[in-house]
């Protein structure tokens, strides 16, 4: 983990320094917590279905994923070491319940579909893996960078499968407040005498794990580095 | 001073403050969202209830169709008798309204231990429910073509957790209208397809056989059905079970409201 120990060095940066933005970027490719760490990809592959889920998904993680990194940061001196795991925990846990029952106030909809999966964040690797590998031993600066970096790579996986998914298994896309649209005239599909069928096996679980198979097969041969020597 | 992090006394102390922290906070969140999250249960109620009338609303609508189509709301308890009836607007935060009864806790905090031990015997169910001072919510609705429908709400067991749903009956009342179903965690692709409406289609137009061993049954998959049955989800047993057990128990209370207005008609 080269980055924790360069943030760590770096002690006077400025917020957006070359060791900065490593924390930002690295997270979206070479490190990204889904399709090279293999993170969190069970809530990855449930609520891919539809675009609009894996939005609100995406920004409940985000915020969870900040608010815990910068909390955890701020209390890393405090936090006794043998209930650390504890109070990561209960950090996380906290932020998840919030993010529960403002989903449950504001997109009543989105979080009876999302249901116990936003309370599965508590459990998602990569804010635990964060946590304990990150803020426990970085400055609120870098481990708020770190929360977004690793908080996009998340999501832009599970965006860009949600959408896949969604428009061949359901030839619409949706996004929160506009619901579904679908942009493919209704006379084209097969149950109105046309010719275009929905695939139905792309709304089924298998093809998400079948879908970011895609993407890390895509992601290896263009970055070489991430291959594995036997 | 230094304060050494890893003693025993500081680890109290500091599990102590956080645990006051996050209680605090999140017992001033849960507060403060409390009356949004109860105005959106209240319009998932309605569209529930519009839902098993075979009329669509969404949460933008469900209030004023509520109030279009549902003429009145009854209350009645456990022999059938009349409680209560209301039909001006629904106030959620009044608590006398029928709209207000809380069936799911009810059936939570009573009828569900009470169907346990009785194990099938009426007779020692209806003594143990005798005392908890139950009430049964029924809506009187007027559709579109200008048929009579009672639509009520049934709630029961699944396989891991509570199921419930609404039926609809006609003016005769004993033909299903229609009926919708749903559960907390029912197995996806078992259990959960209690919800969709391959199954909830096939309860329209079935009777209720009124006198007959049992009013409705949902029978094992693949089994032939009549007019008082239909055919149960394959590999959801239990959760099929549940919806017969449910609809049974909860349509005899209001067949014995049915007939005493029946009669008081004659």
């Amino acid at each position: 983990m080269s980055a924790e120990t360069a943030a760590a060095t770096a002690k006077k940066d400025s917020l957006f320094s070359k060791k900065n933005r490593k924390l930002l970027i690295d997270p979206l490719d070479d490190s990204n917590p889904i399709t090279v760490q293999v993170l969190g990809i069970c809530s990855a592959l449930a609520i891919t279905v539809q675009l609009q889920q894996a939005v609100i998904m995406s920004l409940s993680v985000l915020f969870v994923m900040i608010g815990g990194n910068v909390i955890v940061s701020l209390l890393r001196n405090m936090i006794p070491d043998r209930i650390r795991i504890i109070v990561q925990l209960v950090v996380v846990a906290s932020l998840v319940i919030i993010v529960d029952q403002v989903l449950k106030a504001f997109q009543p909809d989105i979080s009876e579909k999302l249901s116990v999966f936003v309370g599965l964040i508590i459990t998602n690797c990569i804010i635990m893996g964060r946590l304990e590998a990150f803020a426990l031993g970085n400055k609120p600066g870098p481990s708020f960078l770190d929360a977004i970096g690793n908080a996009m790579g998340y999501a832009w996986i599970l965006l860009a499968v949600s959408i896949i998914r969604e428009v061949f298994g359901s030839g619409a896309i949706s996004l929160p407040g506009m619901g579904q649209v679908k942009f493919l005239p209704a006379e084209w599909f097969m149950s109105e005498g046309g010719f275009y069928e929905n695939n139905n096996l792309m709304i089924l679980p298998p093809m998400a794990l079948i879908t970011v198979g895609v993407i890390i097969w895509i992601q290896r041969s263009r970055n070489q580095s991430l291959i594995e020597e036997n | 001073m230094a304060i050494d992090k890893n003693s025993t006394g500081y680890t109290f102390i500091f599990s102590i403050a956080m645990v006051v922290v996050v209680g605090t906070s999140l017992a001033f969140t849960a507060l403060s969202l409390k009356d949004r999250q109860d105005a959106n249960a209240a319009d998932k109620k309605m569209m529930d209830i519009l839902r098993a009338i075979g009329v669509s609303a969404d949460r933008s609508n469900a209030n004023d169709l509520f109030a279009e189509y549902v003429v009145e709301r009854v209350a009645i308890d456990l022999e059938g008798r009349l409680v209560s009836a209301i039909s001006d607007a629904v106030n959620p935060k009044d608590k006398s309204d029928p709209f207000s009864i809380d069936v799911k806790k009810d059936y939570r905090a009573s009828i569900k231990s009470a169907v346990k031990a009785a194990d099938g015997d009426e007779l020692a169910m209806a003594k143990s429910l005798a005392d908890a001072d139950l009430t049964f919510p029924l809506f009187r609705c007027v559709n579109d073509a200008n048929q009579n429908l009672f639509v009520i709400p049934v709630v029961g067991s699944g396989l891991w957790g509570p199921i419930w749903g609404y039926v609809a009956l006609e003016e005769d009342m004993t033909t299903i209208f229609g009926a919708n179903f749903d559960h907390k965690t029912e197995t996806p692709g078992l259990g959960a397809e209690i919800k969709e409406s391959f199954f909830t289609d096939k309860f329209k137009g079935k009777k209720l056989d009124v006198g007959g061993s049992a009013l409705f049954s949902v029978l094992k998959g693949g089994a032939l059905t009549d007019e008082n049955s239909v055919d149960g989800i394959t590999g959801g047993t239990i959760t099929s079970k549940g919806v017969d057990e449910m609809i049974n128990r909860t349509l005899k209370v209001y067949l014995r409201y049915f007939e005493s207005q029946t009669q008081a008609r004659i």
